[in-house]
Formats: structure tokens, C-alpha cells, sequence
């Protein structure tokens, strides 16, 4: 089976004033599908603008990057909004979540973009809620919940439409040891179990562990010492 | 349903903000409203005036008068139905504050020509027949609390002296554009006490009105009857009505143009409120129009949830604006009403308002979409945290 994800000879920079700060240099990747990945490095060298390439938030420079054999490359603003839609899902460090919706509400956002009926839809998000252990705050606005409680929810509105691969920016960057663990917990059970694709960034060691492969990133290139964690 | 959600909830984010804009916008629309009204009433006159009927008056001015006997070449005119004249009177009731207008007419012709003042058959049959009789709106009669049979003195100002008048009849308007607040009585009573003091005035007329067959001919019989009195002694200049009460307007043309431009630039300003409002708003949610975006939604619901968001904030505010209009149009009425006989808050003003309430959240809501379509999702999520 070919990789889920390819990224080929892609670099990226960034326009500071009159100048071009280069963020990545021809970086090559290969993701296989079912993966756990790590993305670690020190702060300012790439990882976010990396992972936002892979999830088609933002433009390469040059290169090309193929998911689930698609180049999203050369899709359209639109196509890729689609796209995303239905092939990832995201989680972020501070939640994302939509304050004036509640919990709910706010894993049932991607499910209003498909055809699906408010039944169906309701269906979706009490299984999602019910995988993060969070349905009975259902009702609850995201100002109400905790970090972890919030990061649930967002995993939960991550996962809901099914996507095949998760990103995730430091998931655990604004949490607690406990809540940090749980969090990795549900990642590593989301992988192993309903073998999502997972590509977090993270700079943190404890948590880089839970990935079967942690891969650095520095100054704009790829390692290619790369660990493999036993599991 | 899941969009009027958001945009309401997110409308009532910043409840003191949003209050705050309501209230400014409120004010603005009922603002606007009032001037609206206050145009509206002053081309009253013009308004209710009839196609069908001419003014024929002195080519110098409304001052000068036009020999009586004019009534009789004008009526040979063809195109001529009806012929009617008056005189502005001028007369004071006890006090100058209790201005109203008043005037003599030819009594029959004038209720002939004009059929929007309702009168029962009976009142018109008791004022033809009493000479000192006279006929007063039903909004005037109230303002005196004057019943039928009741004596009236008015102090004459252009014509010297205390003159008696009984009420005959009270006149109501066929619709809320009438003036109910004139007050008319026999021409033919002001004539003869004229004569009697050999009066210089006596068998002049201050102004024909004149009746004609078809609306399309207005012109051609005004510039008929002009023709007839060329080279005459007094030459007339013959308009219709609408013209007429026009040439009154003129002379307060820039006045009405002010407040034209004041009502527009009232509703500028709320624009300006608005769009501060909403690019405040923007900027707090730039992270959160990105999550969206990262999650697959489309510009256009991007835009939709703004623009939603503006025109609840502007129709709440309008709508409440709107609904004042209303009772202070009326209470403002109430203090003008002797300047101004009709003061109704017309459709007009109404459907304005309302379409300057869109207006404004839409203007309002058209930099911050424009920048929230513009960002990129990269950049807007970076700005969380
Ligand atoms: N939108 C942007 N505009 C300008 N510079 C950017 C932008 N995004 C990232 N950068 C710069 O690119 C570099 C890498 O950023 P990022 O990928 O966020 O690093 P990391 O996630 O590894 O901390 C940093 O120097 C950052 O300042
Ligand atoms: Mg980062």
C-alpha cells in the first residue's frame, strides 16, 4: 500500500518586511496509513507550518504533497475546503472550540456541512461524545468545561465525521500532567483501534513517546535520525 | 436554523456593546423617521392637491388682486368646467397664537370644486343660506371646541374691523391628507361690507380657482386663460394646484433640502456606529471564522454569519426605531399642529426606514466579511491563544 501521506521536495517560506524567512527546505516525507507520528523540534522551527501543509491549511511554495493519493497541491481554495472536511480531522493546543455553542453544538459544526439528517446527525455526535467519555456535558457551553474536558470535546468533533487522519498541534501544550495523559490515552486508543492516522506536534517528550515514530524537525529541515518507539 | 442560532448568539456576545449600537440605531432610524414625516408633511398640500383644478392669480405676486369680472372670460375658455375665487382673509381669533388659515370664497363653486371636503347635506344647505355663515375643518372646530350655531369674531388684519361669523358646518377631510383645519366663509359677505366702506378692495379677487374637464389639458387651458389677460390691466399667471402649492414650497426649498441632507447624513453616521460595531467584532473572532474555515465551511457562510449577524443588529434597532416613530411622530404632530394641518407618518417614511435599516447592515458588514474571506487560515489561527 502506498504511503497515506507523500510530501515531495516541499519548502516554504515566510515574507518578514522585505524579506523571505525560509520556514521549510525541501522537506520529503512518507506516512504510512494507520501511522502514529511525532513531529518534535524546538519552537520556531516549522512543525506547525508542516502539519498546516499536511492538513491543506496553507499553501507550499514549491513541491507536492499527496494524501490518500490526492495531490492537494493543485486543488482549488474551494475543493480543499471540501476536502478537509471530509479527510481530517483537527485538534489544536487551546481547543478551538466555538464559545457560544455548546458542546454539542460545536461537534455537531462538521456534520452540518454533509447531507446527513438531524437524527442521523444527532446520532453521530452522542457516539463522539460517548468516545471521549464526555456525553453527559453535552450541554455545556466550552467556558463551563475544564482544558481537558474542552480538548475532549474537540477530539470529539474531530473524530465525528470519521476522517481518516487527525492532526494535532501540541494537544497537550495547555494541560496538566492528568488531563495531558488522558488526552494521549484517547489519541493512542483512536489509533490503535480505529486506526486513524495520527501526525501530532508536540515539544514535549511525554508525549512524543506515544507515537510509534517521533520524527525532528530544526531549522527547516527533517532529521533523519528517527526513533521508533517500542510498543 | 442552525445559522440564525449562531448569529443571534453571537449578536449577544457583548450585551452592553450590542445594546449600545441597538440604541444608536434606534435613534438614528426614529431620527430619520421624524424628518422623513416632517418633509412629507410640508409637500402635504402638494399631495392632496386635485390635476383637475388651476390656480389663475396675478402675474406680480399673490398680493395684487384680479378684477372679479375675470370670472366670466375665464368660464368661456374651453376645457372650463367650474369657476371658483377667494380671497385670503387674514382675520386673528382673539389671539395672533391662534393662527389659522383663513379666506373668503364664492361658496357653491367652491364646495363643487372641492368634493374632499365632506360636508352633510344638511350643514351645506344652512351654509349656503346664512351670509355670515362659515365652515371650519373638524380638527379646527376641536382646537375651539366650536359646535354648530356657535357666533365667531375674528379681528381682521387685511381688513380692519371685528367680523361675525356663525358656524354652518363641519367639514371632514375624504382622507388623512386633507386639511381639517381651514376655516371659509361667503366671498360675497367680505364684498359687501367692502363696498360699504367704498373699499378699494371691493369686487377684486385674490385668486381664481378654476375647474377643468380633463387632467391632460391643464396646460393648454392655463396658458389660455393667460392669454386672454395679456396686455389687460392685471395679467395672470395660471398654474395648476400642484404648481401652485409648490411655488409656496420654493421659498423654503433649501430649508427642506437641508433636511433632506440631514436625515441622510443621520443615517451615514449610524453606518459609521455600525461598521465600528461589527469590525470590533471581527477582529475578536478573526480565530474563530479560521476554526471554521479549518473545519471546511466556505466563504460564503463566513459571510453569511456576519452580514447575519449586522442585519439582526440593525433590524432589532430599526424595528424598535420604527415603532417610536409612531406615538412621537404624534406628539410632535400635536405641537405643530398649527403649522402643520397634516402630520401622518406616511408609508413612505416607513418603508425608508426600513430599507436604510438593510442598507446599514449591509454597508455595515461588508469590510470585516471582506477581511474574514481574506485571511488566511494559517494566519488566523495563529492569532489564538
Ligand atoms: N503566517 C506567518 N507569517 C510570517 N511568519 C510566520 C508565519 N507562520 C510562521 N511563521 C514563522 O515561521 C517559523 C516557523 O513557525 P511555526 O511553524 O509556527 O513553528 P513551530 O510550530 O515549530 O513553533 C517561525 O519563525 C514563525 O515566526
Ligand atoms: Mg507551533
Amino acid at each position: 500500500m502506498p504511503p497515506i501521506v507523500e510530501i515531495i521536495n516541499v519548502s516554504k517560506s515566510y515574507r518578514r518586511g522585505n524579506q523571505m524567512i525560509p520556514v521549510l527546505i525541501d522537506i520529503n516525507l512518507d506516512i504510512e496509513e494507520g501511522e502514529f507520528l511525532a513531529l518534535m523540534g524546538p519552537s520556531g522551527s516549522g512543525k506547525s507550518t508542516l502539519l498546516n501543509l499536511i492538513a491543506a491549511l496553507d499553501h507550499v511554495d514549491s513541491g507536492t504533497i499527496r494524501v490518500g493519493g490526492v495531490d492537494i497541491t493543485a486543488l482549488s481554495e474551494n475543493e480543499l475546503a471540501q476536502w478537509r472536511a471530509v479527510n481530517v480531522g483537527f485538534i489544536f493546543q487551546f481547543y478551538n472550540l466555538i464559545p457560544v455553542l455548546t458542546a454539542f453544538e460545536n461537534v455537531e459544526l462538521p456534520l452540518l456541512l454533509t447531507g446527513l439528517s438531524r437524527k442521523e446527525r444527532e446520532e453521530h455526535v452522542a457516539m463522539a461524545l460517548r468516545i471521549v467519555n464526555l456525553e453527559e456535558r453535552m450541554d455545556h457551553y466550552p467556558a463551563q468545561l475544564s482544558g481537558g474536558e474542552q480538548q475532549r470535546v474537540a477530539i470529539a468533533r474531530a473524530i465525528v465525521t470519521d476522517p481518516a487522519i487527525l492532526v494535532a498541534d501540541e494537544p497537550t501544550g495547555d494541560l496538566d500532567r492528568i488531563a495531558a495523559r488522558e488526552i494521549l490515552d484517547l489519541m493512542d486508543r483512536l489509533n490503535r483501534e480505529s486506526h486513524k492516522t495520527i501526525i501530532m506536534v508536540t515539544h514535549d517528550p511525554k508525549a512524543a513517546e506515544r507515537a510509534r515514530i517521533i520524527r525532528h524537525l530544526d531549522k527547516g529541515f527533517l532529521n533523519n535520525v528517527y526513533s521508533q518507539n517500542p510498543h | 436554523m442552525f445559522i440564525l442560532k449562531i448569529l443571534i448568539r453571537n449578536a449577544f456576545r457583548h450585551k452592553l456593546r450590542t445594546s449600545l449600537t441597538i440604541l444608536g440605531i434606534t435613534v438614528a432610524i426614529l431620527a430619520f423617521g421624524l424628518l422623513r414625516t416632517f418633509i412629507n408633511a410640508w409637500y402635504g398640500g402638494v399631495e392632496a392637491s386635485s390635476a383637475t383644478r388651476l390656480v389663475t392669480r396675478s402675474s406680480i405676486s399673490l398680493i395684487f388682486h384680479l378684477p372679479l369680472s375675470y370670472k366670466d372670460k375665464i368660464r368661456q375658455i374651453d376645457g372650463v368646467k367650474t369657476v371658483s375665487w377667494g380671497n385670503w382673509f387674514g382675520g386673528v381669533y382673539i389671539d395672533e397664537k391662534n393662527f389659522f388659515a383663513n379666506f373668503a370664497v364664492d361658496a357653491k363653486t367652491y364646495l363643487e370644486l372641492y368634493p374632499e371636503y365632506i360636508l352633510s347635506p344638511e350643514e351645506e344647505k344652512d351654509f349656503l343660506r346664512d351670509r355670515k355663515g362659515f365652515v371650519a375643518g373638524q380638527k379646527l372646530a376641536r382646537r375651539f371646541g366650536w359646535k354648530i350655531g356657535d357666533l365667531v369674531t375674528l379681528r381682521g388684519t387685511i381688513y380692519p374691523g371685528n367680523w361675525d361669523f356663525v358656524l354652518r358646518g363641519i367639514y371632514q377631510g375624504r382622507d388623512e391628507t386633507i386639511d381639517e383645519t381651514q376655516f371659509f366663509f361667503h366671498w360675497d359677505y367680505l364684498n359687501e361690507m367692502l363696498k360699504k366702506r367704498n373699499s378699494t378692495f371691493a369686487d377684486t379677487v385674490g385668486w381664481y380657482m378654476v375647474g377643468i374637464t380633463r387632467p391632460e389639458r391643464a396646460i393648454e387651458v392655463a396658458l389660455a386663460i393667460d392669454k386672454t389677460f395679456k396686455n389687460s390691466l392685471a395679467e395672470t399667471l395660471t398654474e395648476t394646484e400642484k404648481a401652485f402649492q409648490l411655488s409656496f414650497i420654493a421659498m423654503s426649498e433649501t430649508i427642506l433640502m437641508a433636511i433632506e441632507i440631514v436625515s441622510f447624513v443621520v443615517i451615514l453616521i449610524i453606518i459609521a456606529v455600525v461598521a465600528n460595531t461589527m469590525s470590533m467584532t471581527y477582529r475578536e473572532r478573526i480565530g474563530e471564522y479560521a476554526i471554521f474555515k479549518t473545519l471546511g465551511y466556505r466563504n460564503w457562510r463566513i459571510a453569511g454569519m456576519i452580514f447575519g449577524e449586522s442585519l439582526v443588529i440593525t433590524i432589532i434597532g430599526s424595528l424598535i426605531g420604527i415603532l417610536l416613530t409612531f406615538p412621537v411622530a404624534k406628539i410632535v404632530g400635536k405641537m405643530l399642529s398649527n403649522y402643520f394641518p397634516v402630520f401622518n407618518v406616511a408609508d413612505e417614511a416607513i418603508s425608508m426606514s426600513f430599507a436604510a435599516s438593510i442598507v446599514i447592515g449591509f454597508l455595515a458588514a461588508i469590510v470585516p466579511t471582506y477581511r474574514a474571506i481574506q485571511i488566511r487560515i494559517a494566519d488566523g489561527l495563529r492569532r489564538i491563544g
